[in-house]
């Protein structure tokens, strides 16, 4: 955290409201986010409980399992599940522009350009917080390797048709999540955390509630208080006014609501069960039916606070302008979408379990170099995440007062004016320390020549992107008076050294990953169900 | 027993009369004391934890209620989970030590199992430690103690804690088992449970490391404890249990010297007011100014590991403490510790500009308010 931001948390406590951290949106927000608030069952892996998922603030759709336990329960929820997240998938596989790659012809081994098909908009799927997004992947996990009664007929308890689609595509999503500045799948906290700077510690501002209520507090209400409150208040049943975002619930919840509800549910099917004629196993049913009713009601009661929680943040931030180049960074993710869609198309099998070391190699150079292009397009994009980077002597803004025409020595002598630039920041520059500025969206390169008066005037070589002919072409040089902003990182990132393809791992990593065999599925025993 | 010391008796006395008159101690678990050594400045809770003090009725009685409990759900899981681990003599769990950390052992057959049954704490403690001796005494055989009961001294005043299982092998070496039941999915778990399993299991090796150094004789040197512990948790989406070794030498040497830089409880216990007590029968008042003669160390980390941490933080709060908002805001912000004194000097009403510390804050707090203006324009 910069002294900017520990300044701006300060100003919040003092103030009672959250303040900016950002003066524009640093994140694609879609026109029609699938909104994902999921609660699982507690001491369980990848149990889920209920879900509210929708792309309709007013009608969202409600799933619930009134017996976690139960395979077959579980399966109908994911199944119902793949029945609105496949269909909101493929809405967006459909539409596609034509686009250029550059790939390696495998014949002659030369960069050529191709043309690809590249979908027009993507998916995108919102959940509250940070631990959503780790059930999204855990989900992805449980749900991929399942085979259905079609793939193979003679497997236990063959999962429903559409499930393990559903595991691969949540699987790309939790994946893609990890890749710094993407936004196929965000967290609403991390969302609003980037945005605004609380007067609580980050590790307060995961719970959504409190969050929310510092950046939006009711009327007449400070935001300590509003979030004192969203932590804190409970109705007369101890429960909590503003539940947990999830998926966790409240122990308080489980113990004195839901354990009750769900014993009711499993006497209800017993009884049915033992039924003896039609008349007494329609009672029953009714019976079962209530109880059933009971428990979507309250997992009802506990994700819609979280869901309307959401959707105000949603508002919230498409109040901000979106930054310049978060356009550019969605593209991005429009590649990964339809690569993906690509690979489901031509019928590859499941993410394996652990990636081989190259592709992990390469997923981790990945992220290395879009956290550097985020870092630069975040200050380049926003003054205030470029003031923190001033600060810290990465970057120095001032007025030019000078200018003075020079020439390279050679056979032909290009423009390497000299600009003097007076500035109160205190960037950290050496002997011919590269700089950049943005000039028309692209970086010009300078380097430092010379400080003067200790330091508040930097002389600078201006060294690219001033055209071809002996004198500049016409905005290419700064002018006497002009203000700029040059920092000391680059603006563009540059691909890494190629890694060897997979089939010439060395052995140092394992060697080449050999036939991909098709993983084998969660093996099934009868302890899955305790 | 070298437990109840002389002089322990007078402090036992001291500390019985801080908890109040016919409240029973309450026994400090291995999670409170890792919680504990990761807040070693804390005076408030090590005499709080020290003198048995019932922390959740605690933070009731002061109406800052703590946020803790368990799902039922998650213990219904959680004790099927270890039932099932250690079913049929603990077959399973002794074939997984075996496996993971012993395999050039003869395998485990005919383990023995002792009952360790006992009343009290202490018994169960000297039972446990009589069982340490005879299987020290029975080479080429293991042993599983289930549930076994050790005692720590901790800042001067002994803490019971309970393993899930120790495990003595044919070499006479000792391993702790931690039964857990998050899940080891592709054969990685959740670093953060892994690590509060890793700080627990040190706590009990420093405990059993203390019984060992009891034992030793003349004729036998001291039982070796492996700082490799087993940490037993649900394979993927099943209930098979999944095992693995895990080496705690590094939490057991941080464990082991902050425990030894907790202030002694004596010291602190001789430093408070005369009468003080921390009994929920008193009122409010009463009980407020009692645990504000302690000075407390609130950091938001608190709010995960400690009953009280609301009623800190909200004093914290109204102090304008800058330490509420985190440790490292602290860190940042040199001599300055509270919000009026940082916003003051970044206004330029207060502070030495020759402090760095001042200096920082009042660039930052003018390139902020550029920042802003550019973007209002």
């Amino acid at each position: 955290m910069s002294l900017i931001s520990t300044l701006a948390r300060l100003e919040a406590v003092s103030t009672g409201r959250a303040q900016p951290a950002a003066t524009v949106r640093h994140r694609h927000l879609g026109d029609r986010p699938l909104v994902l608030v999921p609660l699982i069952t507690a001491g369980e892996a990848g149990a889920p409980l209920g879900a509210l998922v929708g792309t309709d603030r007013d009608a969202p759709r409600l799933l619930a399992v009134p017996q976690p336990r139960d395979r077959d329960l579980r399966f109908a929820f994911l199944a119902e599940l793949a029945g609105v997240v496949l269909p909101y998938v493929d809405s967006y596989a459909e539409s596609v522009e034509a686009a250029e790659r550059t790939e390696t012809d495998p014949e002659t081994g030369k960069r050529v350009k191709v043309e690809v098909d590249l979908c027009a908009d993507a998916p995108q799927l919102i959940v509250p917080s940070r631990a959503g997004i780790d059930l999204v992947r855990l989900l992805g996990r449980s749900m991929r390797f399942r085979r259905t009664a079609e793939q193979d007929p003679e497997a236990p308890y063959p999962a429903p048709p559409r499930v393990p689609l559903l595991g691969r595509w949540l699987t790309h999503f939790g994946e893609r999540a990890r890749v710094p500045g993407s936004s196929l799948l965000l967290a609403m906290t991390d969302l609003l955390g980037r945005h605004w700077v609380t007067g609580q510690s980050t590790l307060e501002d995961q719970h959504l509630g409190a969050l929310l209520a510092w950046i939006d507090p009711p009327e007449g209400v400070t935001g300590a208080e509003a979030a004192l409150r969203a932590e804190l208040e409970r109705d007369e049943q101890g429960q909590l006014l503003c539940p947990p975002a999830g998926p966790a619930t409240d122990p308080a919840f489980d113990n004195k609501l839901l354990a009750p509800a769900i014993e009711r549910y499993d006497r209800a099917r017993t009884a049915l069960a033992a039924a003896e004629d039609g008349l007494e196993a329609d009672d029953r049913l009714g019976a079962l039916t209530a109880a059933e009713r009971e428990i979507r009601d309250l997992v009802l009661s506990r994700t819609r606070p979280t869901w309307d929680a959401v959707w105000r943040g949603l508002d919230l931030l498409r109040e901000l302008p979106e930054g310049a180049r978060v356009e550019e960074r969605w593209t991005r993710d429009r590649w990964s979408f339809t690569g993906h869609r690509d690979r489901l198309l031509a019928g590859e099998p499941p993410q394996p379990r652990r990636d081989d070391a190259v592709t992990a190699a390469n997923k981790l150079a990945t992220r290395e170099r879009e956290q550097a292009r985020l870092e630069a397009q975040e200050a380049l994009d926003d003054p205030l995440v470029m003031a923190g980077r001033r600060l810290s002597g990465e970057a120095f803004a001032g007025e030019v007062t000078d200018v003075v025409m020079a020439y390279s020595d050679g056979k032909r002598p290009s423009p390497r004016p000299l600009v003097t630039v007076r500035t109160d920041d205190r960037p950290q520059l050496g002997e011919r320390t590269k700089v950049y500025r943005s000039l028309g969206g692209k970086p010009q390169a300078a380097e430092f020549v010379a400080d003067e008066e200790d330091g508040a005037y930097v002389v600078l070589r201006v060294l690219d992107k001033m055209g071809r002919g002996k004198e500049p072409e016409p905005g290419s040089v700064p002018e006497k008076g002009d203000r700029v902003c040059f920092t000391l990182f680059e603006h563009e990132q540059r691909g890494g050294a190629k890694l060897p393809d997979p089939e010439e791992t060395p052995w140092t990593h394992g060697g080449p990953p050999g036939e991909a065999a098709l993983e084998p599925a969660d093996p099934v025993t009868e302890e899955d169900v305790l | 027993m070298p437990l109840p010391r002389t002089r322990g008796t007078a402090l036992r006395q001291q500390l019985a009369e801080l908890r109040g008159p016919d409240v029973p101690a309450k026994a400090l678990d291995a999670r409170a004391l890792a919680a504990l050594a990761a807040n070693p400045g804390c005076a408030r809770r090590a005499i709080l934890d020290g003198a048995g003090v019932n922390k959740t009725a605690l933070a009731s009685a002061l109406g800052s209620p703590s946020a803790f409990g368990q799902s039922q759900f998650a213990l219904t899981r959680g004790n099927a989970f270890e039932a099932k681990v250690k079913a049929d003599g603990g077959a399973e769990l002794l074939r997984l030590v075996h496996e993971k950390l012993d395999r050039s052992a003869e395998p485990p057959a005919d383990a023995r199992v002792p009952d360790l049954t006992a009343s009290g704490p202490q018994g169960r403690t000297a039972r446990t430690e009589l069982e340490l001796r005879e299987a020290a005494t029975r080479p080429g055989v293991w042993t599983l103690l289930d549930h076994p009961m050790l005692a720590l001294d901790v800042a001067g005043s002994p803490a019971f804690l309970e393993p899930d299982a120790v495990v003595v092998h044919p070499d006479g070496t000792w391993t702790v088992v931690e039964i857990k039941s998050f899940p080891l999915l592709d054969g990685s778990a959740d670093p953060a449970k892994v690590g509060a399993a890793a700080r627990q299991a040190a706590v009990y090796v420093l405990a059993l490391e203390e019984v060992a150094a009891r034992l030793a004789s003349e004729e036998s040197p001291a039982p070796r404890v492996r700082h490799r512990v087993l940490l037993v948790c649900p394979r993927d989406f099943s209930n098979l249990p999944a095992a693995s070794a895990v080496d705690i030498r590094k939490q057991r040497a941080v464990t082991a010297r902050q425990l030894a830089r907790l202030t002694r409880i004596e010291d602190i216990a001789d430093a408070l007011p005369e009468g003080t007590c921390f009994s929920p029968e008193l009122p409010v008042e009463e009980l407020t100014a009692a645990v504000e003669s302690v000075p407390a160390t609130y950091a938001p980390e608190c709010l995960s590991a400690c009953e009280l941490a609301f009623h800190c933080r909200a004093r914290s709060r109204e102090e304008g403490a800058v330490t509420t908002l985190g440790r490292p805001v602290r860190a940042e912000l040199g001599g300055l510790t509270t919000v009026e004194e940082v916003l003051a000097a970044a206004r330029g009403e207060a502070g030495d500009p020759g402090d760095p510390a001042v200096a920082a804050l009042r660039r930052a707090a003018a390139l902020r308010a550029e920042a802003l203006e550019a973007a209002c324009r």
